[in-house]
């Protein structure tokens, strides 16, 4: 790798007028200032949708509890359902691929820049239009509020009859509107992966955190597509009359649940692929060592991909299929743990060996490991149907998918910011800060989502604002209250740190890390232009490279 | 291709990592806690009134179900252990000491002959889960039909369940009685599942998993419980504001309980002169258009069927227990026991509500 | 516009990817070929359930001289794209009228049709399930195919003006990309409205 490709740092400080500033973000194309601006709205999202959380969860810590009427609690859980997954964790992930792919890949810049800019700011128009609902009027008995109908929105429940005023309307076109915005975001990543690596760099070469978005880019062309279009057919029943989900005109709700599935199920792929990505750049670099088996992880992940589309009626057990169908869905879903399971393993043998240092990235990281090792476990028990038909729509289910997704989505995240905030701002975070965040977290964590389990497993369902004592769910249910407050003080910890990294944080430096991948080589914050010259590469760590002249990758893979 | 090479391993405990240790710990008294709290559960002696626990299964859906489930989480937590122990071992075995002489450690790109071994070793395990979990759905679903079977349809409403019992004539809501089956002659109720309006899921726990009912569909479950007793369940699919108190409550009778009952539902209202001026306000101020007493004019098919409401242990689908104050309550105004649930409050005025309650009082 | 990557990286070594273009627009392509499919199944499901009303061989009539008009026009814009890119921009011009007019006709045949079938035989979206269904997908493929032909006007009004260019073939080739889809989606309704569904 050619030594030029030291970039010019950044002159000075930037001394331009706030307006100006302002404007520059507001009209910017560039994918590292869109993947802030990203990154940025989901946390000021993940605080509304946590709130929302701790409200139900306030509300569910006793039995018969008069916190908030029920109208309100359905509203909080369809509200934070849905918060968190498209205006939360989609968009964060979108920022963070946004930002590392150009980097990582030895470009300049996205395929598109414009397209980037306006899938942004459709994802945030869809954010605001959902959030409106809150204010938007209360309408005929409150109807015209925020939607009620849960993030999946069954039919019939969202027919005109079931849901009157606008509240239902609200969901529909917030998230045909971020859909958009999202699928506008996977074209670019598949196009910049695919057309603007930098010479070299074959795709056996990019950085695994490449390969894993580009899957889920095509995953979100494929998956998020059957939503809009059963959003659209929705919409079609709601103002036009049309039947597509008319039980009384011979429509049928099953349907609008295998079109929402077909999108829902790839779309919790889509939401872990790219927290795989993290995972698989930082543990190597926190264990000294390559990641094992980079092209099973390749293959592993495109096999995902495949397989999650063929799964989605996992979701649908309890609802009368027959047994051929049943236990189709119950061996694609066991099957798609496979690869699963084999990526935990290549992750613990990168571990294995090596030299593991216990920085913030990787504590999370460590985390990740452990809770989605439990999660992808009670997955596989939800996929055995009949056990399937008990737990479906209870506690537990709950339990599993939060498991996933906070214990470990929101952990990979928490990893990625620490590892690559230095490199976004410039300036080293405080690791004690971090790690109070992490022990807090985890505490919090572990206290809500292990028991959650349980009320699950003795009959509490879900999407309940109240229940009733004496069937053994009490006590749970307030142990799981009580996680909520650690989680919020993790939470505000790490906000701490973000602040203090900014206002305080010492110089990172280019690579605080000793890591191996194209970003850490330019300033950190590297400059509009990324590279001043494109680099040209021979193996996947071209740092290591750099490094160990004496003993260069490309010898040995 | 790998490369490996002879590599310097660390001696022992060379300095105290406290923040392993107390990862370690902290870990570790989770994970008793969580067991513990697991066996709790398992039915400690002196458990609260009804658990709806799905371990204690009373059907023999149920315990079929159960079963797999205990054969699905042992493997499970046979997984869990190998692969946590792997993790803490290796977090514990590799982590960076103090006075580390900051070199690389060897780097290993990859071997094929594990990759394979642990790519086997899932697909037979997911191959004996399946081959097991089949054998069940194809157990419970195809299972032929016993003769002696009671059929029940249960329909579904937003937030109520209304059973009727073609063969015997009956109907009914919200409480479902059914006789005790025998092993060795099984008498099972078989369950038609319908749905008035959105989606609902009929729960209860010990006697079988969920099916969910669905407006333009025709679903079926059943169960043969056999022991007598009280079991508790709701919907299980959020059908609107009130699914949380869409509550279920089966009664498994004895035989000869069961036929009494029978007897009793198939009586139409009591007729007589008590509670006249109840019964004449129910039947005019727009109770009948959504309920049926039988044996009166009353046929309305909107909300529960009132001919037996005090053989009811509970109203508004087990919501509050059926008193005379809740009862009272109820009628004035549904939204003090059950707000957002679909009955208007009449406001009727404190003498026409008692005359109402009374009336009701006497539908034995 | 460069369309590849060209540095030697070292002696007689290219590095070349593929067009941005072309891949943006096959990755739309798939979603949008996504989003049809699942109008096609609920088409499909519902053929017979209607539970009411005028069924579609009541009401339908195939639309051949419409349907050979539009898929001509893969033919026509293909005819262009090779012109343009062979520097015959007057042939462009010409070929590019052509494939706009019959896009037109398309437009305009669905337009009196859909008017006979909604005030003549009264088949109106909401009328019942195959109301709903036909009109959700033929709208959903009309949309699509008024989009392109919005862009095939302003194309063409460009080239009034004189400034389309040879060196802009392969941004039309990667625009016909498009128009082809638009056409196979043709196929596929036309299929499964006019010939399974009746």
């Amino acid at each position: 790798m050619s030594s030029e490709s030291i970039a010019l740092s950044l002159v000075g400080r930037d001394t331009r007028p706030i307006g100006e500033k302002l404007h520059d973000w507001i009209v910017t194309v560039d994918h590292k200032k869109l993947g802030i601006l990203y990154i940025v709205y989901s946390l000021i999202f993940l605080v509304i949708g946590g709130i929302e959380a701790t409200i139900m969860r306030i509300q569910l810590i006793a039995p018969h509890n008069h916190f908030v009427s029920p109208q309100v609690f359905n509203r909080l859980f369809t509200m934070h359902g849905t918060t968190m997954i498209f205006f939360v964790a989609m968009p964060i992930l979108f920022g963070f691929g946004t930002y590392l792919i150009p980097l990582m890949i030895g470009t300049r810049d996205m395929a598109f820049p414009r397209l980037n800019a306006l899938s942004f700011w459709m994802t945030a128009l869809g954010g605001l239009l959902l959030n409106f609902s809150f204010i938007g009027g209360n309408g005929l008995y409150g109807a015209g509020n925020a939607p009620d109908v849960g993030w999946f929105a069954y039919a019939p429940l969202t027919s005109r009859a079931f849901s009157p005023g606008h509240s239902t309307d609200y969901w529909t076109l917030a998230l045909i509107v971020s859909g958009i915005g999202s699928m506008g975001t996977a074209v670019n990543f598949v196009a910049t992966i695919l057309c603007m690596r930098c010479p070299g760099m074959t795709l056996g070469k990019m950085p695994l955190l490449a390969w894993l978005n580009l899957v889920t880019g095509w995953m979100v062309i494929l998956a998020v597509s059957p939503l809009t279009a059963a959003q659209l057919m929705l919409c079609v029943d709601r103002y036009l009359g049309g039947h597509f989900f008319d039980s009384q005109a011979g429509g049928s709700a099953v349907l609008w649940m295998h079109f929402f599935w077909i999108f829902g199920h790839p779309e919790v792929y889509i939401l872990i692929i790219p927290c795989f990505a993290f995972v698989s750049e930082i543990v190597p670099v926190f264990s000294r060592k390559p990641i094992f088996g980079y092209p099973v992880m390749v293959a592993a992940t495109v096999a995902i991909g495949f397989v999650s589309f063929s799964v989605w009626a996992h979701h649908m057990f309890a609802i009368g299929m027959n047994s051929y169908a049943n236990t189709f869905f119950t061996l694609s879903t066991m099957a798609v743990g496979i690869p699963t399971g084999i990526k935990i393993f290549n992750w613990l043998a990168t571990m294995w060996g090596g030299k593991i240092q216990f920085k913030a990235p990787m504590l999370f990281c460590i985390g990740f490991l452990f809770q989605f090792l439990i999660a992808g476990l009670t997955g596989i028990m939800l996929s055995a149907a009949p056990f399937n038909w008990q737990l479906t729509n209870s506690y537990f289910v709950v339990a599993h998918f939060h498991y996933v997704i906070v214990g470990g989505i929101l952990f990979a995240i928490f990893g990625a910011f620490y590892y690559w905030l230095p490199k976004m701002t410039g300036r080293m975070y405080s690791e004690t800060l971090a790690k109070w965040h992490f022990w807090l977290f985890v505490i919090g964590f572990h206290l809500t989502f292990d028991f959650m389990h349980i009320p699950g497993l003795l009959g509490m369902p879900r999407r309940i604002y109240t229940y009733e004592p004496g069937r053994g769910w009490d006590t749970w249910n307030f142990i799981v209250t009580i996680g909520v407050f650690f989680q919020i003080a993790g939470v505000l910890v790490f906000v701490a740190n973000l602040l203090w990294t900014l206002l305080k944080g010492d110089p990172a430096g280019n690579d605080p890390w000793d890591a191996w991948t194209l970003e850490w080589s330019t300033p950190s914050p590297p400059p509009d232009y990324n590279f001043a010259k494109i680099p040209i590469i021979r193996s996947r760590r071209p740092l290591w490279d750099l490094k160990h002249p004496e003993d260069p990758d490309w010898k040995y893979e | 291709m790998t490369r490996i090479q002879a590599s310097v391993t660390a001696k022992g405990w060379t300095v105290k990592n406290r923040c392993l240790l107390s990862k370690v710990a902290g870990v570790t008294v989770l994970l008793v806690g969580f067991f513990l709290a697991a066996t709790l559960c398992f039915g400690a002696p002196t458990s609260p009134p009804n658990i709806p626990n799905i371990f204690k299964p009373q059907s023999t859906y149920a315990y079929s179900i159960y079963r797999l489930s205990v054969l699905v989480l042992a493997v499970c937590a046979i997984i869990f252990v190998v692969v946590f122990s792997l993790l803490a071992y290796c977090v514990v075995k590799f982590r960076t000491r103090g006075g580390d002489d900051g070199r690389e450690p060897p780097q290993v790109y990859g071997s094929d002959q594990i990759e394979l071994a642990w790519t086997v070793i899932p697909v037979l395990i997911v191959l004996v889960l399946f081959l097991a979990t089949a054998r069940v759905i194809h157990s419970v679903q195809d299972a032929p039909e016993p003769p002696g079977a009671i059929h029940v349809t249960a329909t579904g409403h937003q937030f109520w369940w209304e059973y009727r019992y073609p063969e015997l004539g009956i109907v009914t809501a919200n409480e479902l009685h059914v006789p005790v089956s025998n092993p060795s002659h099984p008498t099972p109720t078989l369950i038609t599942l319908l749905s008035a309006d959105t989606d609902h899921s009929f729960w209860v726990p010990r006697l079988g998993g969920k099916t969910d009912l669905i407006p333009n569909r025709v679903n079926h479950t059943g169960f043969d419980p056999e022991e007598t007793g009280l079991f508790l369940g709701q919907c299980g699919q959020y059908c609107g504001t009130q699914h949380a108190k869409m509550l279920l409550r089966v009664y498994v009778d004895s035989q000869g309980q069961f036929e009494k009952w029978v007897e009793e539902e198939k009586k139409p209202a009591s007729t007589g002169n008590v509670a006249e001026e109840g019964r004449s306000l129910f039947q005019t101020t727009a109770c009948m258009n959504c309920h049926a007493v039988s044996g009166t004019v009353a046929d309305g098919h909107f909300g529960p069927d009132l001919t037996h409401l005090m053989s009811r242990d509970t109203i508004a689908a087990g919501a509050a227990p059926n008193t005379h104050e809740n009862l009272r309550a109820w009628i004035q105004n549904p939204d003090s026991i059950k707000p957002g649930s679909l009955m208007p409050a009449m406001k009727l005025n404190d003498h026409d509500l008692d005359a109402i309650t009374a009336y009701l009082e006497t539908l034995r | 516009m460069s369309t590849a990557a060209v540095v030697r990286s070292s002696p007689g070594q290219e590095w070349v990817l593929p067009s941005r273009g072309r891949v943006g627009m096959l990755s739309l392509i798939a979603a949008e070929a996504a989003i049809f499919t699942i109008f096609v199944v609920a088409y499909l499901f519902y053929i017979g359930k209607s539970a009411t009303g005028p069924t579609p061989r009541d009401v339908l009539e195939v639309p051949i001289f419409i349907s050979i008009c539009l898929l001509s026009s893969s033919l026509t814009i293909h005819l262009a794209v090779r012109a343009l890119r062979d520097a015959r921009v007057k042939e462009f011009g010409l070929w590019w009228f052509v494939t706009m007019t019959l896009a037109a006709i398309f437009l305009i045949g669905t337009g009196l049709e859909w008017h006979r079938m909604i005030f003549e035989k009264g088949l109106t979206v909401s009328t019942n399930l195959f109301g709903t269904t036909y009109y959700s997908l033929v709208g959903l493929h009309a949309f699509h195919v008024t989009f392109g032909l919005f862009v095939i006007a302003l194309v063409m009004i460009f080239t009034f003006w004189g400034k389309v260019k040879p060196e802009h073939s392969e941004r039309v080739d990667v625009f016909s990309l498009y128009w082809h889809f638009v056409d196979v989606v043709w196929v596929i309704v036309f299929t499964v409205v006019y010939v399974i569904g009746r």
